[in-house]
């Protein structure tokens, strides 16, 4: 039996509300033990004196494009680039193409992942069939053979009836509902957040009430099915406000916030530098929901702080660089953001609460913890995935060594803190960065 | 009949760009001192100067190639930007977005690699997407003029305009300047309101809070809309808002009315262009509130009866047909000071 020792670190597992200096001993692909000798005799040892040692990191939105968009990524590079940035469960979104939203679907991700992919795969399924938003996918099916979730995101459900049938099958099932909060109508032609920056560029905004209300209608309906709503990258002060006074009255609803949303705002787009003309127009700044306000920005951080929103979430999103390389107007939406993570939740975050909303705060949000037991957690028995931790360490966003195919961030040349020093997933090492 | 009579044979009016010149593109005039502003005035009248002769050419741009791209139909504006390249005597070729590769769906950068082959020392360019000609200018090693990307900027317009002014009023200084209509989706309006505040004028935007861009219109919305490191104050143009087109006009010095879309009734921006002409149109009623002999302006192309009156469009108080033709000069103006930069 393989054994891997990982001592002298300083252990962080907000589950248990542990941070010490202790040991970790993983066997057979599972923690086995934390103490302050543990793993005297194992086949392999670490030293992680001077590093933090947590779970591996879980990321519930993802976009790993395969199949179909391979050019953008695959099972096997989005995986790749989660190791790199300290994630070793990824939930991966439907939207491909074909979306995921039958079996046989779901069955090649989890296959593809099994054979190609560095860390664990748990697939999302499409809300409705096809994900055009007109009939429900056969959602007991797709929860039968592994979905752990269903989404429609990046094409919300607009129909109000439908997302409440949805809600209550999903009920039925124990499955949580992801929406993509967003009026289409309110939004449409929107590129960026509708204000002074969208004003200056004379580009299409997207209002921060487009967001709101769909939140609204969202928890309107959990609270009249008793069903559980995860409400996905939120974006705007009023949508904080909104899911904590819901959260007050015990409705079920949880919250993922992305890390650019937590620490970046619109002034991103037009902040360039040495761009002729002084406007950049940067369009790896194009993601949706928008980079909104400073304001915007700092209560989402707040709503993560006292638990109105429940974790981050990267709704990693690459893409290849013609997409990115043209007018503002037709570029695709999204930042790749698995291997800027850790660097901007600890911009936004201390240690503590950025490892917590890296890995139990996911894990709870979505459940995930009912089918794997431990996961997210260094408990004995648990996943045997750790990721180490330096946390002053400084360096410089180069996307061209990504491992993610989607070189696009906004961040390109931004000196981050926080790097991971090594991913440890089934008890193997999958990156090392030492 | 004598050479000098035609002027001299090489030499432009203007001998050696001022040097307050320095730039090697135009894309927007947000950005520009009041001394640049002067250096293309001052252009301007000495194209004019060229313009009036019997043969009104100077070589000045032989040899250069300017490449007209429009990804949007605009007839007056690629005419005049294409009369102002000849009447220097440079070799103009005009690119459309259709019936070209570009209507293959290539995209704009490769079309930009296309024109870095073909050689052109200065790319006029309209798209119909803001910011398109900032995404050629950091791509191509020729100079880019913005002829108008989608509502963002129309520096050309805003430089005719400024002129047209001047030649009327002198310096614009403290003059009150109303600006009526379609604010949200107008490029002539915001690149106006840049030029118009740099040479110290009074600018008022008016229209109903549908057509007003989102960053002046929700200054009475609950959520905060100035940032906390207070950037918002500084990039937004200190204009005056008013959707009260009465109150607008009083006192004004020059009204510019602009053309309104009649899309923005099916986009429930408006009830119906009847309303739009009762609150807002420019009529001769209305005008008796602005100071006697203001100037009525209009970009083109003018829906009479809609945004303007048809007899005020025609009225002596109107420079609508001067605007047009102070547009070649001053394009002469800009191609004349962005084209001598270029390597030859
Ligand atoms: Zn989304």
């Amino acid at each position: 039996m393989t054994t891997l020792a990982i001592r002298g670190g300083r252990v962080i597992d907000p589950a248990k509300s542990v941070d010490t200096i202790a040991d970790l001993l993983i066997a057979d692909g599972h923690i086995a033990e934390v103490g302050p000798y543990a793993g005297k005799d194992a086949s392999e040892t670490i030293n992680a004196s001077g590093l933090v040692v947590c779970p591996g990191f879980v990321d519930i939105h993802a976009h790993l494009r395969e199949p179909g968009l391979e050019h953008k990524e695959t099972i096997a590079s989005g995986t790749r680039a989660a190791a790199r940035g300290g994630f070793t469960t990824v939930c991966a979104m439907p939207n491909t193409e074909p979306p995921i939203d039958s079996a046989g679907m779901i069955e090649f991700v989890l296959r593809t992942a099994q054979t190609q992919g560095a860390v664990r795969v748990l697939p999302i399924a499409c809300i409705t069939r096809g994900r055009v938003g007109k009939e429900l996918a056969d959602l007991a099916e797709l929860a039968q053979v592994g979905a752990v979730a269903f989404t429609d995101d990046g094409a919300p459900v607009a129909d109000a009836h439908l997302m409440r049938s949805a809600l209550e099958y999903a009920g039925m099932l124990g499955v949580p509902v992801i929406d993509h909060c967003e009026d289409a109508v309110l939004s449409a032609g929107g590129v960026m957040h509708e204000g002074w920056v969208s004003t200056r560029l004379g580009l299409r905004g997207n209002p921060a009430a487009a967001e709101e209300t769909i939140v609204a209608r969202d928890i309107a309906l959990a609270e009249a099915t008793g069903s559980h709503v995860h409400i996905a990258h939120v974006s705007t002060a009023g949508s904080v406000s909104i899911i904590r006074q819901a959260k007050s009255r015990a409705v079920r609803v949880t919250a993922e916030v992305t890390p650019h949303h937590l620490t970046l705002t619109h002034e991103a787009i037009i902040d360039a530098g040495e761009a002729p003309g002084g406007l950049a127009y940067d369009t790896n700044a194009k993601v949706n929901p928008p980079l909104r306000t400073q304001f915007d920005a700092e209560a989402c951080a707040e709503g993560l702080r006292d638990g109105t929103i429940d974790c981050i979430a990267t709704d990693h999103a690459p893409h290849a660089i013609q997409d990115k390389l043209c007018e503002f107007d037709t570029a695709a939406f999204g930042i790749s953001g698995l291997e800027t993570a850790l660097g901007l939740a600890l911009t936004a975050l201390s240690l503590q609460e950025a490892v917590r909303a890296l890995t139990i705060g996911p894990v709870r949000a979505l459940g995930l913890d009912a089918r794997i037991e431990g996961l997210g957690t260094l408990s004995a028995g648990a996943p045997g995935d750790v990721v180490l931790v330096e946390p002053e360490a400084e360096w410089t966003v180069e996307p061209e060594t990504f491992a993610s195919k989607g070189k696009n961030t906004p961040l390109a040349g931004r000196t981050l803190h926080g790097g991971v020093a090594a991913t440890i997933y089934d008890g193997r090492i999958v990156f090392d960065g030492r | 009949m004598t050479q000098e009579k035609l002027g001299p044979p090489t030499a432009p009016a203007v001998a050696e760009p001022p040097r307050a010149w320095t730039r090697s593109h135009l894309l927007d005039v947000d950005d520009f001192a009041p001394a640049e502003l002067e250096v293309v005035m001052q252009t301007t009248d000495a194209m004019k100067e060229v313009l009036g002769r019997d043969v009104p050419r100077v070589p000045a741009l032989r040899g250069k190639t300017i490449v007209t791209l429009f990804y949007e139909a605009s007839t007056r504006t690629r005419a005049s930007f294409e009369l102002a390249g000849k009447a220097l005597g440079a070799d103009v070729i005009n690119i459309s977005a259709g019936g070209s590769s570009v209507e293959k769906g290539e995209s704009l950068i490769d079309t930009v690699r296309t024109l870095q082959a073909v050689g052109a020392d200065v790319l006029v360019m309209r798209h119909w997407a803001a910011g398109a000609p900032y995404l050629v200018a950091r791509h191509l090693q020729a100079a880019v003029i913005n002829a108008g990307d989608g509502a963002h900027a129309h520096p050309t317009q805003a430089l005719l305009d400024l002129y047209t002014i001047r030649n009327h009023l002198g310096d614009v200084r403290g003059r009150r300047v109303v600006i009526v209509g379609d604010i949200e989706h107008s490029r002539v309006a915001r690149s106006n309101i840049w030029s118009l505040l740099a040479m110290g004028a009074e600018v008022i935007v008016c229209g109903p809070p549908t057509l007003l861009p989102a960053g002046l219109r929700s200054q009475k919305a609950s959520r905060p809309t100035v940032e906390e490191n207070g950037r918002e104050a500084m990039a937004l143009p200190p204009v005056q808002v008013e959707t009260n087109l009465e109150r607008a006009l009083e006192g004004a010095e020059v009204v510019m009315t602009l053309r309104l879309q009649k899309e923005r009734m099916q986009g429930g921006l408006l009830p119906s262009l009847r309303e739009y002409a009762t609150l807002y149109q420019l009529n001769e009623e209305r005008m008796s509130r602005a100071q006697t002999g203001a100037l009525v302006m209009h970009p083109g192309p003018m829906n009479e009866g809609i945004e303007i009156s048809p007899g005020l469009a025609s009225s002596l108080q109107s420079v609508i047909e001067e605007q047009v033709t102070n547009g070649v000069a001053v394009r002469m103006a800009v191609l004349y000071l962005i084209a001598r930069g270029t390597k030859q």
